[in-house]
């Protein structure tokens, strides 16, 4: 990937994290999350992962921020563009966030190989949705069924918890 | 009151809905094709086929002023239509013939006679009431103009517009 | 230019060549015409002309008369494009700014990036016809499709006002429901095929017949007849929600004239307007582009020889191609006019119809049909 690419992708996927926090409209957070998605998955593209980059699309993007957004609108939260900066709050979330940075900066530093370019793998085209079928249905299948199965309790779960609050 | 509106029974085919929809679509194919093959009557390309041809006798087009056959206007400026003119397209001015005119015995005739096309309703109400028989509604029926002052009929575009119409009334013929 | 070494210069002119083709010969002409004819169409099934007189002006450039009804009504395209871009571009005051004017370039650009990674031809001066050829073409259309729906929910959201609103809440969740049985009823195709690239979808279908036509290839084997089922099943249930995906009708709620104004787009004008027009109808030419490679072979002319790499270098090699890509948008072409034809012939739905027809029906046919297809590959060798 060209390091042109990389940086502006990097800087405008951080530019709308930024954004998520700092903007005070629900609808406005929820789009700039889309953004910084949609920069995520460019620099999958970039590392020649498509799949990774296309599911990010399909169901980050495209699946679970449209239902956010939905929601979004439904509600209509006026009352949250007109709350003011919380100090304690963000004293305590630049603390928090201050600390994982430095914690994975540490972490970096002391794992050489992460400083080094990866060589390019040397296929055309990396079949990687085959592989990840492969990985996921053959070796950690019972893993991928239960956590299907949980999904299923789960998504259940909620149908019948919301029925239940309508009577 | 709330009641239930009994819904039809459908057969397996039309709950399928697929079935009545390729009929649907078939409608709608034929009419495109009658359509394609010049079978269909469509309406008449305004601008290039005209309907003057097929324009009734009792047709109420713009109202023009005639002259009779000895070239004379047979309006005598009795103001009875720019009276009866319901939406008051008529000005008429009255003007005195002078004495040594052939006509001279008919006295008055319009110095000036204007309708309003812009204001003109093409009721023919001017037609009726005229007792000289010198203002016809015509075939004319596209009067078009690119200004107001424009859409206005002056006498002498009226007298173009009207032509002659042989006479019906006799009293002011000269050998009478 | 020191950072793009390590990709040829070549190749990013050829592929800016083939976008820019793509886009702006092939795809925006085709996008206006497509508008024509769905006048036209509607006009002639409607036993009316249609706009058939606009032709070029040419009595500004001191000819007598104007070409009118000599071209049959073809400058009508342009004309609208003329009066689209000279209307007054109104905000109105009441809405949300930023994503008012946010909504129409969303609502244009997904549909248009969809055709990256469609194959609209073969091999042509060396070049395969195609601007991405990534392997996981199809999954890119479906997640290219599915951010579609935030130019229309925005342009709902931000317009503030009770009309737009209601086409942009309906607009989400009927794309939302339909993405489903979109997705899983091209499952089967792609299990047939074994491949998410969509150039090796068609080649596929090159040598072994189209998947709707399978007789294509001159033969016809047992598998090929008894895999025809699942493949017409999932033709169906992926062309309904293609026309719900594309907000076509029978299916287009979000904008309903008769209840809902114009829905979404209720509070716009002028080119705002006409690029949620365009972005429209340039989904309508990728879903039909989809439908073309995934079931009908794509740009394939059955019994006519396929151009390789190097044949395509010749000049007869280049006219073959240009017939494939002829071919490849002559097939969208019927299929727009299939779109056109529906959209004239079908009532729209009610929306609780509209989504039990998606959850209830369509999900649960295309769910089916991934059994029938897995156990049909599986039994049958």
């Amino acid at each position: 990937m060209s390091p042109v690419l990389f940086w502006a992708f990097t800087l405008l996927m951080l530019a709308f994290g930024a954004s998520v926090v700092l903007n005070r409209n629900p609808v406005a957070s929820a789009l700039s999350l889309v953004g910084s998605f949609l920069c995520l998955a460019a620099l999958f593209v970039g590392l020649d992962a498509f799949f990774i980059a296309v599911i990010q699309v399909l169901v980050y993007a495209g699946a679970v921020m449209v239902l956010f957004l939905f929601i979004i609108m439904l509600l209509d939260l006026k009352a949250e563009q007109r709350r003011r900066f919380n100090p304690v709050a963000l004293v305590g979330g630049a603390a928090v966030s201050g600390a994982f940075v430095a914690f994975l900066l540490h972490v970096l530093k002391s794992f050489p190989a992460g400083s080094q370019a990866f060589p390019n793998l040397g296929v055309e085209r990396l079949d990687d949705v085959r592989l990840v079928g492969f990985a996921l249905f053959n070796h950690f299948n019972l893993p991928f069924q239960t956590v299907g199965v949980l999904v299923l309790v789960a998504s259940i779960g909620v149908v019948v918890l919301s029925r239940r609050e309508l009577k | 009151m709330a009641y239930t509106v009994r819904r039809p029974n459908l057969t397996f085919w039309e709950k399928l809905y697929l079935p009545n929809i390729i009929a649907g679509l078939a409608i709608t194919l034929k009419h495109l094709r009658k359509m394609l093959a010049g079978e269909t009557h469509v309406v008449m390309q305004y601008p290039e086929e005209k309907w003057d041809a097929h324009l009734p006798e009792y047709y109420r087009g713009a109202p023009t002023l005639v002259t009779d056959q000895h070239g004379r206007e047979k309006c005598v400026s009795c103001q009875l239509c720019e009276f009866i003119c319901p939406p008051r397209a008529i000005k008429i001015k009255p003007g005195h013939i002078p004495a040594e005119n052939e006509f001279a015995k008919v006295e008055k005739a319009p110095e000036a006679f204007d309708i309003d096309m812009t204001r003109c309703i093409y009721c023919g109400l001017c037609e009726e009431v005229c007792p000289e028989q010198a203002i016809f509604l015509r075939k004319d029926y596209a009067i078009t103009g690119e200004s107001r002052a424009e859409m206005v009929h002056d006498k002498t575009k009226l007298y173009e517009l009207g032509g002659t119409m042989p006479n019906l009334v006799h009293k002011w013929n000269p050998d009478k | 230019m020191a950072l793009l070494n390590d990709i040829p210069w070549f190749l990013i002119a050829a592929s800016v060549a083939k976008t820019l083709f793509l886009i702006f010969l092939v795809v925006l002409p085709l996008v206006s015409y497509t508008v024509y004819a769905e006048r036209r169409v509607s006009a002639l099934i409607q036993d009316r002309l249609g706009p058939n007189r606009t032709g070029f002006p040419i009595s500004l450039f001191g000819f007598k008369k104007d070409l009118q009804l000599v071209l049959g009504g073809l400058g009508q395209p342009i004309a609208d494009a003329v009066k689209f871009l000279l209307k007054e571009d109104f905000t109105p005051g009441h809405v949300n700014k930023v994503y008012f004017w946010m909504a129409p370039v969303l609502a244009m650009v997904p549909a248009l990036s969809t055709l990256a990674v469609l194959p609209f031809g073969n091999y042509m001066f060396g070049q395969k016809m195609v601007v991405a050829d990534v392997n996981v073409g199809i999954l890119y259309v479906f997640a290219i499709a599915s951010i579609g729906v935030y130019g229309i929910v925005l342009a709902g959201w931000s317009s503030n006002s009770k009309y737009p609103f209601l086409g942009g809440i309906r607009a989400s969740s009927q794309m939302i429901s339909y993405e489903l049985s979109l997705g899983l009823s091209a499952v089967p195709v792609l299990m047939i095929l074994g491949n998410l690239n969509l150039s090796d979808a068609i080649d596929y279908q090159v040598k072994n017949g189209w998947l709707l036509l399978p007789f294509t290839d001159g033969n016809l084997t047992l598998r090929e007849l008894l895999l025809w089922v699942p493949v017409l099943i999932s033709f169906i249930v992926f062309s309904i929600s293609m026309f719900a995906e594309t907000n076509r009708l029978p299916f287009d709620l979000p904008e309903s004239e008769t209840e809902l104004v114009a829905g979404y787009h209720t509070e716009y004008s002028s080119m705002k307007f006409a690029l949620f027009f365009l972005g429209e109808y340039a989904a309508m030419i990728a879903g039909s582009s989809v439908i073309t490679v995934l079931f009908l072979g794509g740009w394939h002319i059955p019994f006519l020889p396929v151009n390789t790499l190097e044949s395509s270098m010749t000049a007869p090699g280049a006219v073959l191609g240009l017939v494939h890509i002829t071919a490849f948008f002559a097939k969208v072409a019927v299929l727009l006019g299939i779109f056109i034809w529906v959209r004239w012939t079908l009532p729209r739905f009610r929306f609780d119809q509209l989504m039990k027809l998606g959850w209830l029906y369509l999900f649960e046919i295309a769910l089916v049909n991934i059994f029938i297809t897995a156990a049909i590959l599986a039994l049958v060798r």
